[in-house]
């Protein structure tokens, strides 16, 4: 199969049960792959939100493809708390694995790297510590009584992400947002979607090469313009703030949800 | 000149700022950004090029190249001097709860999470924590989740911490695990601050009134630092700054 595919052919590989990573709020959040995982109802993901979520992860335990949720935090933000997360917390129906973000962006490198764990600063005597018994405290071997968290790597099975452009090689240019490069380092697979494909090599030209993905991490590309909305994509566009505004208070009640992804997410056609 | 209640709580916080080299705002904290924007303009006048700030969420106001690793990697090192934090609880230890009030297994309320507390907290020397709603609900005996804690045991690496709290009522600092009462906003009394409290605190016996803004540093917040504020936080700069006298005009 060709790298560049249909949204649905390119999200194929995102299976019931894997574990996915995404970016955070601001950083490409690919918004219309999240719709068609949605209409598709993928479930049971262990979705790791790098370091924190909006939106993405609010719609995607709303509609309960969310089995296992890693992350630092999850709020729309100055339109307050995230709804559907608040909810599904509250009433057991999602496991959390509270982190906080360094150690998020820590674990990614120690997969990037190839290597089991990663230490981190910071953390001991922390309750989100006392409640992640996959991280362990040791006493650094180069110290003298100094204790220090270790975190496993985070080896997702699928990154997936929304960029400005990608070209004919499946190099896809992510700008400074270089947390998109751990993600795909750190990754089996990675998924993107793009505003536009042109045919060129991104990795001819020196200014664009320092911010690109290479092709060789890429599994699938797949056209979504406007891709990121109503999330913001950086350098390119800004968030639809009246659009989010909405969102916020429909999915403010289950109800208001499914009436927000009935006509928002499974009336909506993709090319 | 009168003033906003922002505008002297982005004073007291910038003067807790100080002479540092860079200082790092999180998001959704307008006040901080405010007072952080603020020490910069001082800074300036006194012909200092600092400090450096970085407003987090704002691609024009931080020099990140290398993704959000980068924030945490310079603050490991000691790169970032001052951080600002808040909490759904704050306790009279220094921790702070981002995450939820309740038992753990079924909590009552839950906050977004912990962020980079949990890191942040224990290696920034001055993390100034803030809280806009002083009530017995948000200070209290003892935080029911520690998103990070206040102080760490000796044999601990920890390069920082909270050094003071301030409130919509009153500036309290934070030493040897205890706060102390500092001063009480204008219109606030110490009788009130205790009342509204959930925790015991050292205060002198004489509690003064911080101190109003001077038409110096209101004249600077209006001119200089409300239009670097205003693309960020656009409801919070027309609230505060807009449609007020102006030090130029007035």
């Amino acid at each position: 199969m060709s790298l560049v595919q249909s949204l649905d052919e390119a999200l194929s590989a995102i299976t019931d049960g894997i574990m996915l990573v995404v970016p955070r709020e601001v950083c490409g959040v690919p918004m219309a792959a999240t719709r068609a995982l949605i209409r598709r109802g993928v479930k049971d993901l262990h979705l790791v939100a790098l370091p924190t979520s909006s939106m993405q992860a609010d719609m995607l335990i709303g509609a309960g493809c969310v089995k296992t949720l890693e992350t630092s935090a999850v709020s729309l933000g100055e339109l307050g708390a995230a709804p559907r997360f608040t909810s599904a917390v509250l009433k057991g129906q999602v496991a959390m694995k509270d982190a906080t973000c360094p150690a998020l962006h820590a674990a990614l490198q120690a997969a990037e790297k190839g290597v089991p764990f990663m230490p981190l600063r910071g953390l001991i005597g922390s309750d989100v510590l006392k409640y992640r018994d996959d991280w362990k405290v040791i006493d650094s071997p180069f110290g003298n009584s100094d204790p220090i968290v270790l975190l496993p790597a985070i080896n997702p099975d699928v990154a997936l992400f929304h960029a400005p452009l990608a070209d004919e090689y499946g190099n896809v240019w992510i700008g400074r947002q270089r947390e998109l490069v751990t993600m795909a380092h750190a990754s089996k697979r990675t998924i993107v979607t793009v505003e536009k494909i042109e045919k060129r090599n991104l990795l001819d030209d020196p200014l664009y090469a320092a911010g690109t993905l290479p092709g060789f991490y890429v599994d699938a590309i797949a056209v979504a313009e406007n891709g990121a909305w109503p999330l913001p994509l950086p350098d390119t566009y800004k968030a639809d703030g009246e659009h989010l505004a909405l969102y916020a208070k429909m999915a403010a009640s289950e109800e208001g949800f499914r009436e927000y992804v009935g006509k928002y997410v499974l009336a909506m056609q993709v090319a | 000149m009168t003033f906003l209640p922002e505008e002297l709580l982005a004073d007291q916080i910038a003067n807790f700022i100080g002479d540092v080299r860079h200082v790092a705002v999180g998001n959704a904290s307008p006040i901080p950004a405010t007072a952080a924007l603020l020490a910069r303009e001082r800074g300036k006048l006194q012909g200092l090029g600092r400090p450096y700030v970085s407003l987090l969420g704002s691609a024009k106001n931080t020099f990140w190249t290398d993704g959000g690793r980068e924030l945490f990697d310079c603050a490991g090192q000691g790169r970032i001097d001052v951080f600002f934090l808040s909490g759904g609880q704050i306790d009279g230890e220094g921790n702070i709860n981002l995450v939820e009030i309740g038992d753990h297994a079924h909590p009552k309320v839950r906050f977004p999470g912990s962020y980079g507390s949990a890191y942040l907290y224990y290696v920034v020397p001055k993390v100034i924590l803030f809280r806009t709603e002083h009530s017995r609900r948000t200070l209290v005996p003892r935080v029911d989740f520690i998103s990070a804690a206040g102080r760490s045991e000796p044999n601990v690496h920890r390069t920082g911490g909270p050094v003071a709290l301030i409130t919509n009522r009153c500036l309290f600092t934070f030493a040897d695990g205890r706060f102390t009462l500092v001063s009480v906003h204008p219109g606030h009394t110490v009788e009130e601050v205790i009342e509204h409290t959930g925790f015991d605190f050292e205060r002198p016996s004489v509690v003064p009134e911080t101190p109003a803004p001077t038409d110096e540093t209101l004249k600077l917040m209006r001119d200089k630092v409300a239009p670097q504020l205003a693309t960020l936080y656009p409801q919070f700069t027309a609230k505060v700054f807009e449609h007020r006298e102006s030090a130029l005009l007035g």
